[in-house]
């Protein structure tokens, strides 16, 4: 692969260790413009420090990102976030002491960088691209498990993101509220945003992705179509046959 | 007895904006600044250095004063608290204690031991006083610090609550990590809190020195009373903390009228002990599911039985 030739967010190579322990070994990911990439493998195999080294959250051991053709590797998360990278976090960390709009007024005020009332209605946008506008003025603290996540996409999108990294946001919803979370996925992919999304169920991300990446401790293990990566052999193994035969 | 209860909660008002700082720094950069009052007493010795030295009008000396403890502030989160902060929460309590020391000894080095105020320059202030009714008469120098410590606590809530910093403030609070990747810079917003902290310290430290006789060492003392404001209060809330100030205050200022005028401080020490043990034993109670259940529990650990009306009970549904 050559560096971030066509993609517009890569990983090239990234190691990750803590201390003896390696969590990523030479990991090479990209996703191009516009595209929808979804990403398996069992837990453990790195997916979530992938996302961590890729919004700047975790500072990978060697490897190079690169975003829009720029090394990136050096800058933090704020910086990423100002570029146009937002992740959601598998466990929601809303802001607890804010209401749900002071949440997303402060994505789009320090995120996305706008003012007054320009900030409030791409707040207001947020709100109601995610369903969640009757919940503005409670407090995040407030919230159960579920409203905490459909908060984690809003605050997200109200970073006014190019690249969207989007950790297990599917977990626990109902088969509805499935159908409304992949038809929003697909319209933001639609609007030109590129979508990364790890996910267990598969039903729900073979609808919106163009592209499958299994991962497997720490190592890519297949990339490519979704159904030629499903039927790999390597997968179904990584998979112990189980998960994947079942969505199938 | 009601001109004790006035007195105290005019003190009050000196002690909210001393412990201000206190709390916002143990609030959003989770750490306590031992330093505290040292860094109130230095504010107190800049305005003194400008009314002293430069001859400024003490008024005049306080405005200059706060840009420059502004900028102290945000070096030492720079330089120092951040880099002693990520070593775990030991050191620095351990770095503050010695920058503590070093301030202390540091004022002793240019200003000497000798008692020093700012009485003397601001005329009938110091002592005048509005005279209410026969019996009660408040001073104007109280009031006027009063008066200033709800508008610095007002400014703070407002900028907490509407501003983007203060929305960046109070989400780094929450979750630093999470802050960053909404795009936040949390290291700057560290060392805005910073700033502001030490800022409306070092105004505390001016009101202090107006009042009364300050000496390089008088530090600590003032830590103790921002704690004790911010544990009465409750930590991390701005009205919580005026309200731990009066508190303290009033319980000064009635154990002083009340008792004897050398239980000043000590009142303040036991309802400050008083409210601690309280807290403790209701997040006990709290965590053993109520208030009933920790009672009859610790009753039963005294007395190695039930009280009888439990044990009827039992029996009973037994």
């Amino acid at each position: 692969m050559t560096l971030g030739s066509t993609s517009v967010i890569a990983g090239i190579g990234i190691d990750k260790h803590y201390g003896a322990f390696q969590v990523l070994h030479g990991v090479d990911f990209s996703a191009n413009k516009g595209e929808a990439v979804g990403i398996v493998g069992p837990n453990g195999a790195g997916k979530t420090t992938l996302f961590g080294v890729l919004a700047g959250s975790t500072a990978p051991s060697a490897g190079v990102i690169t975003y829009q053709y720029t090394d990136i590797t050096a800058t933090n998360a704020a910086q990423r976030c100002h570029a146009g990278i937002a992740r959601t976090h598998q466990v929601p960390r809303p802001f607890l002491g804010m209401t749900v709009f002071e949440n997303l007024l402060t994505a789009a005020t320090n995120g996305a960088g706008l003012t007054g009332y320009e900030a409030e209605a791409f707040a207001v946008r947020a709100l109601i691209q995610t369903g969640m506008s009757p919940l503005a003025n409670r407090p995040a603290a407030a919230l159960g498990l579920l409203d905490r996540k459909r908060l984690e996409l809003a605050r997200a999108l109200a970073t006014a993101p190019k690249v969207l990294l989007l950790d297990e946001i599917g977990g626990g919803l109902t088969e509805g509220e499935l159908h409304q979370l992949v038809t929003l996925i697909a319209q933001l992919k639609d609007d030109g945003l590129t979508i990364v999304w790890i996910e267990h169920i598969l039903h729900a991300l073979l609808k919106v992705i163009d592209r499958l990446v299994c991962m497997s401790e720490g190592r890519v293990i297949a990339q490519g179509h979704p159904k030629d990566v499903m039927s790999d052999d390597e997968v179904m193994k990584a998979y112990l046959g189980s998960e994947l035969e079942v969505a199938l | 007895m009601l001109d004790a209860i006035i007195q105290g909660l005019l003190l009050g008002g000196y002690y909210a904006m001393l412990a201000a700082g206190l709390s916002l720094l143990f609030g959003v950069a989770k750490f306590i600044n031992l330093a505290h009052g040292d860094l109130a007493i230095l504010g107190a010795y800049l305005v003194l250095f400008g009314v002293k030295v430069l001859g400024l009008s003490p008024w005049l000396s306080v405005l200059l004063s706060l840009p420059i403890m502004g900028i102290l502030g945000w070096l030492l989160q720079k330089y120092l608290f951040t880099r002693t902060q990520a070593a775990g929460f030991l050191l620095p309590l351990l770095v503050t204690f010695g920058l503590g020391a070093v301030l202390q000894n540091g004022l002793y080095g240019v200003f000497g031991s000798d008692t020093r105020s700012l009485a003397n320059y601001i005329g009938d202030l110091s002592w005048d006083s509005w005279q209410l009714t026969d019996q009660i008469s408040v001073g104007k120098l109280p009031v006027i610090t009063f008066a200033c410590a709800i508008l610095v606590l007002a400014g703070l809530q407002l900028m907490l609550s509407f501003t983007r910093l203060g929305r960046a403030i109070r989400a780094t609070a929450s979750d630093p990590e999470a802050a960053e990747l909404n795009g936040i810079n949390a290291n700057a917003v560290h060392c805005s809190v910073s700033a502001i902290a030490v800022m409306v310290t070092g105004l505390a430290g001016a009101f202090l020195a107006m009042r009364a006789q300050i000496t390089p060492y008088d530090g600590p003392v003032q830590l103790i009373f921002a704690f004790e404001a911010v544990v009465i209060g409750g930590i991390g809330s701005l009205w919580g903390t005026l309200i731990g100030g009066i508190v303290l205050g009033i319980s000064q200022s009635l154990g002083a009228t009340l008792i004897s005028a050398q239980w000043f401080q000590l009142t303040g020490h036991l309802v400050f002990l008083a409210v601690l043990t309280a807290r403790f034993y209701s997040a006990i109670a709290h965590q053993r599911g109520g208030w009933r259940m920790f009672l009859k529990q610790s009753y039963f650990s005294i007395t190695g039985s039930l009280p009888s009306k439990v044990t009827k009970t039992k029996i009973k549904n037994g």
